[in-house]
């Protein structure tokens, strides 16, 4: 028999209905964490749309703290951010969380898109799932672009330089859109001030609603699994889905030791490697933005460098900032190339598995090949690596119609 | 998993390495931050040889005397050589139009060690050499400022040697600086004294990174720990489902 339940309790249930009836809190937790099923046969890869969350979060909160001693001024943005290093309380380490928070935010993210690409999470019934996490990846590279030029420094101002120039090559209205841009004849305080705007607020607040967006279409379907089996398909006599387990409590406490793995390695960078050899913080980054000395090596940090390596490796620059685009906008159609009975990597073909393990290497390949001066060697490699790269998205639609696959389990595996 | 992130660590670091190595000749500095006489007496010859003339404009006098276990009073005796407050910034003496007779202002050397690195600031200093023509140098040629250190170092001068270019055309080129004039120091005390230097701007250049990595040890056990007890808890909540 129960014991009679105290005052307290009493008070507190009371207090909860009163709330429920009022506004939706315990049934959203129900739908979304308490009694949102997932697959149970998760892999190592699907730790990082949590973690991509989570460094989200962390971006989020370091950020308000350098905006409260940042200052967007083109006389003193790069003294601003020596002082938050040297005179701020902590400042050292709110700005090395945000720096290196960027760069794991692209490794986070990359790894989740692979994982989505091995696993077929774009196909039918994901598709809008995909469409939103690439728009999601779109809006972070403006927002990574857009927060790298704030310390002001060499790097910042001359890739700011070369990025916004990109726009001028389309033909008519290209200069007068890269003057708007700029907000001036060149990159100066004028910019500064506007990216900090798109920067601190108008670029969060899409990433925010997108990222919303992104969960809220999952949730409708169900996330995929290495399997790629439907979870919602097979449900016992309560309608619960037979392959899932309730996300809270089996997959936040796996998640949290994902987080755990994750800060041991973000913290080893931020205490011990914080530029990690000048490919986190680049070293002319260091000298403040002069707009009269070039700098002999303009290269973008390294998450953007295998675009940068596609569009050196065109001679025209129009035609190099269309390739370039459209190594982006592809991503968007891949639901529609990839015309497999199977969802994942698994039970596809040897060709999918070759075409994919390529495509792996060509990303890599091109990445570092962006990081390079740029030698006629490297351009010449990079033209290759950029046929691959296209090859990937022109091949699926053969491939993953004529290959053998192996049947799809209807339960998820061992 | 401990397979993956492995691969992980590895790829980053040879990336990083790589990213870094970018084939030069630049002589191993050796300078050790954590070293901390090391870092003070390079302050000390930072302040005697190079703040006159060089700014630390990102660096306030007093911090520097925190980080590197000196009262304020021997600051202001051994270090501060201008009319400056323990609380401002280390601006140099020189005059503002210095720019006049050197023909450029000497720069800011706040952040040098972090954007030419602690092992070109080493090797520079050490790469001067006396012509007809005056102070030259072999990492940076034609540099504007003169051997502040020759007194130390003694005179440097170069043996020059003929080689032949692709092209077959005939040049020379400095084969070797050699010591012409003993300086006060010996080549090993004077190496040691730009090793000093070279760590102190390695400091100044970050002066949170001493405690930085004392902290960071602890930071990255409590992580492991964390994480150690999130694995088991997570073993124990999931014992429950049959793969």
């Amino acid at each position: 028999m129960a014991k009679p339940a105290s005052n307290l309790t009493r008070n507190a249930e009371a207090l909860g209905a009163w709330i429920d009836q009022r506004i939706p809190i315990s049934s959203f937790w129900k739908a979304h964490i308490s009694e949102y099923y997932a697959p149970k046969n998760f892999n190592v890869f699907y730790y990082f749309g949590s973690l991509a969350t989570v460094v989200l979060v962390m971006q989020i909160v370091t950020g308000i703290f350098l905006t409260m001693h940042y200052k967007p001024d083109a006389a003193s943005a790069f003294a601003s951010v020596e002082y938050i290093m040297r005179d701020v309380e902590w400042g050292w380490l709110i700005r090395y969380m945000h720096s290196t928070g960027a760069s794991f935010f692209f490794i986070v993210v990359y790894l989740h898109m692979f994982r989505g690409l091995m696993y077929g999470s774009y196909k039918s019934p994901r598709e809008l799932v995909w469409i939103l996490g690439v728009l999601i990846y779109l809006v972070l590279m403006a927002e990574a672009f857009l927060g790298y030029v704030l310390p002001w420094g060499q790097m910042s101002y001359w890739g700011a330089q070369v990025i916004i120039s990109l726009f001028g090559a389309i033909p008519v209205i290209g200069d007068s859109l890269v003057e708007w841009i700029r907000g001036d004849f060149f990159v100066s305080d004028a910019t500064l001030n506007r990216f900090f705007a798109l920067h601190v607020i108008a670029v969060p607040l899409a990433l925010l609603g997108l990222v919303v967006l992104h969960l809220a279409a999952l949730h409708e379907v169900g996330s995929n699994n290495p399997d790629g089996v439907e979870v919602k398909k097979n449900k016992d006599a309560q309608g619960r889905p037979l392959d899932g387990i309730p996300f809270h409590p089996y997959y936040t406490v796996k998640d949290l030791f994902g987080i755990g793995v994750l800060l041991t390695l973000f913290a080893f960078v931020i205490f011990f490697a914080p530029e990690v050899g000048g490919l986190f913080l680049e070293k002319d980054n260091f000298n403040p933005a002069d707009p009269l000395v070039t700098p002999a090596h303009i290269v973008p940090v390294w998450y953007f460098t295998p675009y940068y390596a596609i569009l050196r490796a065109v001679p025209d620059k129009l035609v190099g900032v269309i390739l370039m685009g459209l190594a982006i906008m592809v991503l968007f159609i891949l639901p529609w190339l990839d015309r497999s009975r199977v969802k994942s990597i698994r039970y596809k073909g040897l060709g999918s598995k070759i075409l994919l393990a390529v495509f792996a290497i060509t990303f890599i390949r091109l990445g570092m090949l962006g990081m390079g001066t740029g030698t006629a060697a490297e351009t010449m490699e990079a033209r290759i690596w950029t046929f691959a790269y296209f090859a990937f998205f022109v091949l699926m639609p053969f491939v993953t119609k004529y290959e053998k696959t192996k049947p799809e389990p209807k339960r998820v595996s061992k | 998993m401990m397979r993956i992130l492995a691969i992980l660590a590895i790829s980053l670091t040879s990336a990083a390495s790589w990213a870094a190595g970018a084939g030069n000749n630049l002589q191993q500095s050796g300078a050790n931050v954590h070293d901390i006489t090391s870092v003070q007496r390079g302050a000390a010859l930072f302040a005697n040889y190079c703040h006159s003339c060089h700014s630390a404009g990102y660096m306030r006098y007093q911090r520097m005397a925190q980080d590197l276990d000196m009262d304020e009073e021997q600051v202001k005796r051994f270090l501060i050589f201008s009319d400056a407050e323990i609380t401002d910034y280390m601006k140099a003496a020189m005059p503002a139009h210095s720019a006049d007779w050197l023909g450029k202002k000497p720069p800011d050397l706040s952040l040098t060690a972090r954007s030419r690195g602690p092992d070109w600031i080493y090797t520079f200093l050490k790469s001067f050499y006396l012509t007809a023509d005056g102070w030259n140098n072999t990492l940076l040629p034609n540099p504007s400022m003169p051997h502040v250190l020759w007194e130390l170092q003694g005179i440097q001068r170069p043996v020059m040697e003929a080689y032949t270019d692709d092209a077959g055309q005939q040049h020379t080129r400095i084969k070797e600086l050699r010591l012409d004039q003993p300086g006060r120091m010996t080549l090993k005390e004077f190496d040691a004294a730009v090793r000093d230097i070279t760590a102190f701007m390695v400091y100044l250049g970050e002066p949170s990174i001493i405690k930085r990595e004392q902290m960071g040890i602890w930071v990255v056990l409590f992580l492991l720990v964390f994480t150690l007890l999130a694995y088991l808890l997570y073993k124990e909540f999931w014992r429950d489902i049959r793969k």
